[in-house]
């Protein structure tokens, strides 16, 4: 658990971080979202002392992170950041041993440890392990950063913007992949983005930040039904606010049991993704099938319509 | 006329300007010159009348084959060995034509390349250097190759085939003091780099970091580079003087007005410069993100410089270093004017004795050296520069 106690950042007379507090559970992902300047990622930095607090204090399991020397607080937290910052004169496997090697780890370890994160991140060793950061396409490079990040197995991992520089196509690819990672790790994440669909979709917690408040930190479909400002309500948007909670659900979890007449829809797709089929479609209902391909329940029209309504 | 066009095309043109020089050089000006004693001025002969009717042949034939591999030939390899045997076939009319010029057991006489030589020695060497570049060969392959080519020329020379010539009989005659200037030629040139670097490296690193101080040390050292080094000579003669009267254990040490320490000084200055200012341009060009991902995994500060800011920053800072070894090379030969000694010792020495030779003594080993170091800091540099940025 990461407890966040009234933190300050100020430069001469420029506030950048007000007062902020917050707690982030264990083994989840927080997401804090802000237009650029709303001191996102000043906050993330204090976390790992890349930034030191004017005031206020870090407790990561009880622990105050001013405790100990900051670089050694660093080495157990796990830091990838946008341009993902690759060592340039170091191979793929030289770049995600450099914490391990920071800690002393034994060569074997090491070694058997570089190999496990390529493997994990579908980078085969033989292929990659050698290869210069400049030879791998910008997803590689993407996942070899995060894979450096998680080497020395932390239990916190911080990211800033850590798919900012990533295409559409590859950005979904990397984002699945992190929640794939972090369910299979347990790793608590904290990521820093501008980016309110990523942060709704990665985010178990949404912290929206703006001229260095914390304004809302909340379950997604809290943010959308309940913003505590208006600013939050215009960071959503209230054009496409239904559907964003509605991509919040997947179809399995709201499905209904029996089989019906109408298209097939994946378990993993979420209620937004079976509406637009259905409207596609011309139909008022879809199965949702199991992840052995067998229709698990159904889903109606009806249901998804009432689940996008306002709660109030 | 179509044809004509063709063909055109297929003639190299720097081929057709070296050669064209070079066979202007050859035919119209003397190849060798003979002197009854080395200060007076030499009267020009036929090189082709003192070679016999073989060699002479050999000789046409090559360096017609060097112009036509250098007209016409695409492959680099065959322009090399074109140009190659050109020199070779040079060199050897050269030593031959100064064998039988000379007369036995003189040794007042003084037979010296013409200006004939020198050029058209010159163009082939230009399309040697030419022919290599187009081979493209990797650092670790131009270090041999330059390697190869020093050891030919030394084996050349101590053979004793090239001994009746002007510039030989002078290193004959200077045999025991040439060893001595080329290792104080090399003394001062290195051990003023070495300095610097001591000095220049943590400079550099702290102009990088201090912002505020760039500009300050930066134009300072800007203004020692353009002092004059004569100048800069003259300027730390009065205080080194003064030094090594009021402190003897200096003066003991070998500090005093004139000879090496002040151009051990003077070049020393020279040097930070280049090295203050690359290194500062090379730590500039390491990307942030390397650094902020550095720090943030936790790397100390004695760790981010060590292990990623100064391995990125190094073909920048080697290029620093390169200009300052080729420009010490050069430089230690005006020291020879304050008593520092190196080979610009047999420069002036040569001019205050209008003699042409022992100026060559002096300069050519100076080039050479020069070149060298250049050749091989330029490998190191390509070798660092292996990963991209």
């Amino acid at each position: 658990m990461i407890q966040i106690e009234k933190l300050c950042k100020q430069y001469g007379d420029n506030r950048v971080v007000v007062d902020v507090s917050m707690v982030i559970e264990p083994r989840t992902i927080t997401t804090i979202v802000g237009t650029s300047g709303s001191g996102k990622s000043t906050l993330l930095r204090m976390i790992n002392r890349l930034v030191e607090p004017t005031s206020g204090r870090v407790l990561i399991d009880g622990n105050d992170t001013m405790a100990e020397p900051a670089h050694l607080l660093r080495r157990r937290i796990g830091y990838a950041i946008q341009g993902l910052g690759l060592f340039p004169h170091r191979t793929v496997a030289e770049n995600v041993a450099t914490v391990p090697r920071l800690l002393g780890w034994t060569q074997d370890r090491i070694d058997a440890r570089v190999d496990e994160l390529l493997r994990l991140f579908q980078l085969e060793p033989a292929a990659y392990a050698a290869k210069f950061p400049h030879e791998l396409s910008g997803g590689q490079q993407q996942r070899v950063g995060v894979a450096r990040a998680l080497a020395a197995k932390p239990n916190v991992l911080l990211m800033d913007e850590p798919f900012g520089a990533l295409d559409p196509i590859i950005r979904a690819k990397a984002q699945e992949d992190l929640l794939g990672v972090q369910r299979k790790l347990g790793t608590t994440v904290i990521l820093v983005t501008h980016d309110i669909d990523e942060a709704f979709r990665l985010g178990d917690r949404v912290a929206v930040m703006s001229q260095g408040r914390l304004l809302q930190h909340d379950r997604p479909e809290a943010l959308i039904t309940r913003p505590a400002d208006p600013f939050v309500s215009q960071l959503i948007g209230a054009g496409d606010r239904s559907l964003k909670l509605l991509s919040l659900v997947n179809a399995s979890s709201a499905a209904e049991p029996g089989a019906v007449e109408g298209p097939s829809v994946a378990a993993t797709a979420s209620l937004r993704d079976v509406l637009s089929e259905l409207l596609w479609r011309g139909s008022t209902q879809a199965n949702v099938l199991g992840e052995d391909g067998a229709i698990a329940g159904h889903v109606q029209l009806a249901s998804i319509l009432a689940r996008g309504r306002s709660a109030s | 006329m179509n044809e004509a066009r063709i063909t055109s095309a297929r003639i190299d043109r720097l081929g057709t300007l070296l050669v064209g020089i070079g066979a202007l050089a050859f035919t119209v000006l003397p190849l060798i010159v003979f002197k009854a004693n080395r200060i007076l001025p030499g009267e020009p002969r036929a090189l082709f009348d003192l070679l016999p009717g073989w060699g002479a042949a050999v000789l046409a034939c090559t360096l017609t084959l060097a112009a036509l591999a250098a007209l016409f030939a695409r492959d680099g390899r065959l322009r090399l060995l074109g140009a190659l045997a050109g020199i070779c076939a040079l060199a050897l009319a050269l030593a031959q034509g100064a064998d039988v010029l000379t007369p036995d057991g003189n040794r007042v006489v003084r037979i010296a390349p013409g200006a004939g030589f020198w050029i058209t020695l010159v163009a082939l060497g230009l399309l040697a250097t030419d022919a290599l570049t187009r081979l493209q060969p990797g650092p670790a392959a131009r270090v041999l190759i330059l390697g190869l080519a020093l050891g030919a020329v030394l084996l050349a020379l101590g053979s004793g085939r090239f001994d009746d010539l002007s510039i030989m009989r002078e290193y004959a005659v200077n045999a025991g003091r040439f060893g001595q200037e080329a290792r104080r030629h090399l003394q001062l040139a290195f051990g003023s780099l070495v300095a610097a670097l001591a000095v220049a490296l943590p400079l550099g690193v702290v102009c990088h970091r201090v912002p505020r101080l760039r500009a300050g040390v930066l134009g300072a050292l800007n203004l020692v580079q353009t002092i004059p080094s004569i100048a800069l000579f003259g300027i730390l003669m009065a205080p080194l003087a003064a030094l090594a009267v009021a402190f003897p254990a200096l003066a003991a040490l070998g500090v005093s007005g004139i000879g090496a320490a002040p151009a051990a000084i003077a070049l020393f200055l020279y040097s930070l410069l280049p090295i203050v200012a690359n290194t500062v341009v090379g730590l500039g060009r390491v990307s942030p993100a390397a650094v902020d991902a550095a720090r943030g995994m936790g790397f100390t500060d004695a760790q981010v410089l060590r292990d990623v800011e100064l391995p990125l920053a190094l073909p920048a800072i080697l290029t620093g270093i390169r200009i300052v070894l080729v420009q010490n090379i050069g430089m230690v030969t005006i020291a020879a004017l304050i008593g520092g000694g190196g080979f610009g010792a047999f420069v002036f020495q040569g001019i205050g004795q209008t003699a042409i030779d022992l100026v060559l003594l002096g300069a050519i080993p100076t080039i050479v050296l020069a070149f060298a170091a250049a050749v091989v800091l330029d490998a190191l540099t390509d070798l660092t520069r292996r990963v991209p940025r």
